[in-house]
């Protein structure tokens, strides 16, 4: 009987405690935004990143010219009042290729990462939960993943089943799954440890719940710093992958292959092969100011560890 | 160490699961059509009728042996092939490397010195940017400056330093700036923020209070230690470099193991790009575990077990 009420106790207590951190978090978002908006660079990085999904997804309507007409009036004409950014080689309007290439951009590193966290997450929890064999078993798989860089697996997965966007997806996705196991694994080895876990253990609860409930959330400013910077860095990887040759395929633009088709012409018309890279440039770089400002403010152990 | 390894194998041998259609096809040419007398005829000469462990055991006695197949398209052997690449793959490398140091460590020490200063921001700026900027890019960017507009370096192609010394670095300089420039960004970053650890330390501030130089104190008693952070960025490089500079081969018409792979996934040519991807796995695999040796070997505090 004794036991019963203490464990119920227990149950309260725990609970309890999850609402007054509940209550802290209304505050502390509001603290972390007042924060985050004082830094520059967040903000640029912030901005440009939203530009970029806006005209992404309303493409369509404010590209001033369809991606693949082709303009015989102009064939790669510099920048001129009719063509923003002037035209490639078959008079397609560079602006418009542009923009239709930020979708690739960002489906490719919203869509990695997201593959990455949901494989990755799981794995470095189960790996941290279970202890033991299992996690000797999954650490030693992360370890043979991290050896091969994205654009290495995007190669061998081209070749077995073909260059396209899911390929290119898959490839970036996978080899980022390790960095996301390791960060958790790390942070819920510290967090294991601590107290409210051996009261979650005593109180009975479900090794799901534990895992879900109690290790990840202490987990996650980690894991969405880490995502923010490989974002970036999944931009960088398509792009070179489509300047090989071996991304989205043409005729469809992505910045990668736009340059791709530009650099033979470069003599000629530099402005082509310029312009994308920029773009490039810009997002990484966007993307690299949040992902810095977000560690900074959400976890500044981490200042220098991730990168 | 050797289970990674084992893993490692595996995995790359799993591509041949994801071939479409019959796994014949990756050893053939993956567009040849055949007809079913034909297909059963190749199953049985590649072993894919056994099970598929044995498949996997069968090919990896073969690795060990120094054979990766065979390219379709030529029909020469991939190790012989890869062989004769890898010295361009790591020429460019290490030319790569030798740049990012020797801009890197010198300049991480300034701004390590000069915090908050010119220096520091110079470099700072410097950084932010070289590691978001598309290393490809910066190359078409370097040759449109110096090979287009003023004409002192060559576009594209190689020469071997061996033979036309002078010729042969001038090919080089372009492509190890545009592999090198990321790597340098973050060398940099990690010897200012090993350097800054340092610096603050009590014995830097016995040092000074000895009356020693500056300059004594900066090159003997805080670079020593701080380089070991240095060194291990340095082998975490690895497999960046290598992924890079299939991008900057291509780029700059490198006959190296970078164009030779991405032939080889251009013309479908499975076995050429398995024994490839394998290679620079292990390649990667041994870079990280030279760092890790050289760390423990420059700092006697660590000692690996086993």
């Amino acid at each position: 009987m004794l036991g019963w009420i203490l464990v119920l106790n227990m149950r309260d207590e725990i609970s309890l405690g999850i609402t007054k951190a509940n209550n802290k978090k209304s505050s502390a978002s509001i603290i972390f935004l007042k924060n985050f908006i004082r830094i520059p660079t967040a903000v640029f990085g912030s901005i440009f990143v939203f530009c970029t999904f806006f005209s992404a997804i309303f493409a369509a309507w404010i590209v001033p010219y369809d991606p693949n007409v082709m303009d015989y009036n102009f064939l790669l004409s510099g920048m001129s009042y009719e063509h923003w950014l002037g035209t490639d080689q078959m008079g397609r309007d560079t602006l418009s290729r542009l923009i239709y290439g930020s979708r690739i951009a960002l489906i490719v590193s919203f869509g990695a990462i997201i593959l990455s966290v949901l494989i990755g997450v799981p794995l470095g929890l189960i790996s941290v939960h279970f202890r033991g064999p299992i996690d000797n078993i999954l650490m030693r798989i992360m370890d043979a993943l991290v050896v091969f860089p994205s654009l290495v697996i995007a190669i061998g997965l081209s070749v077995a089943i073909g260059s396209s966007l899911t390929t290119v997806v898959l490839a970036i996705g996978i080899a980022n799954v390790p960095w996301m196991a390791r960060i958790v694994r790390s942070q819920g080895l510290i967090v294991r440890e601590q107290d409210f876990i051996k009261a979650a253990q005593a109180g009975g609860f479900s090794n799901f719940r534990i895992i879900f409930v109690h290790i990840l959330p202490n987990s996650i400013a980690p894991i969405i710093v880490q995502s923010t910077l490989a974002m970036g860095y999944a931009v960088l990887t398509e792009a070179g992958l489509g300047f090989i040759g071996i991304g989205v395929q043409p005729p469809t633009p992505t910045w990668g292959n736009m340059i791709q088709q530009a650099f033979p012409l470069l003599e000629k018309q530099p402005l082509l092969s310029i312009v994308p890279g920029v773009m490039v440039f810009a997002l990484v770089l966007s993307f690299n100011f949040i992902g810095d400002a977000l560690r900074d403010l959400l976890d500044p152990r981490l200042k220098g560890v991730i990168y | 160490m050797i289970p990674v390894m084992f893993i490692i194998t595996f995995l790359v041998f799993s591509l041949l699961w994801a071939v479409p259609g019959d796994p014949v096809y990756a050893y053939v040419g993956i567009d040849v059509v055949l007809d079913e007398e034909q297909l059963a005829l190749l199953r049985e000469k590649y072993n894919l009728n056994e099970p598929f462990l044995v498949q996997y055991f069968l090919w990896l006695q073969n690795v060990f042996q120094g054979d990766l197949g065979r390219s379709v398209e030529s029909g020469l052997k991939v190790s012989e092939e890869l062989m004769a690449r890898a010295p361009v793959t790591f020429q460019l490398g290490l030319f790569a490397l030798f740049f990012a140091i020797i801009v890197s460590v010198p300049a991480g020490i300034l701004s390590a010195v000069y915090r908050g200063k010119a220096p520091d921001h110079a470099a700072t700026f410097f950084s932010i940017g070289a590691v978001a900027i598309p290393d490809f890019w910066l190359g078409i960017v370097s040759i449109l400056v110096f090979s287009v507009a003023l004409g002192w370096l060559p576009t594209q192609g190689y020469v071997d330093p061996l033979e036309d010394p002078i010729q042969g670095l001038r090919h080089l300089v372009l492509p190890s700036f545009a592999l090198g420039c990321t790597s340098c960004a973050l060398i940099m970053r990690q010897t200012r923020s090993a350097m800054l650890e340092v610096l603050a330390q009590d014995y830097i501030r016995t040092a000074r209070s000895k009356g020693l130089y500056e300059l004594r104190i900066i090159f003997v008693h805080a670079l020593q230690n701080s380089l070991l952070p240095v060194v291990t960025i340095l082998g975490l490089q690895a497999g960046r470099i290598f992924a890079s500079a299939i991008v900057v081969e291509t780029l700059f018409g490198l006959p190296g193991m970078g164009t030779f792979v991405v032939d080889g996934v251009l013309g479908r040519d499975f076995q050429v790009v398995q024994g490839s991807v394998l290679l620079m796995a292990f390649m990667v695999l041994f870079c990280n575990l030279v760092t890790d040796i050289l760390y423990a070997w420059l700092d006697p505090r660590i000692k690996y077990e086993g």
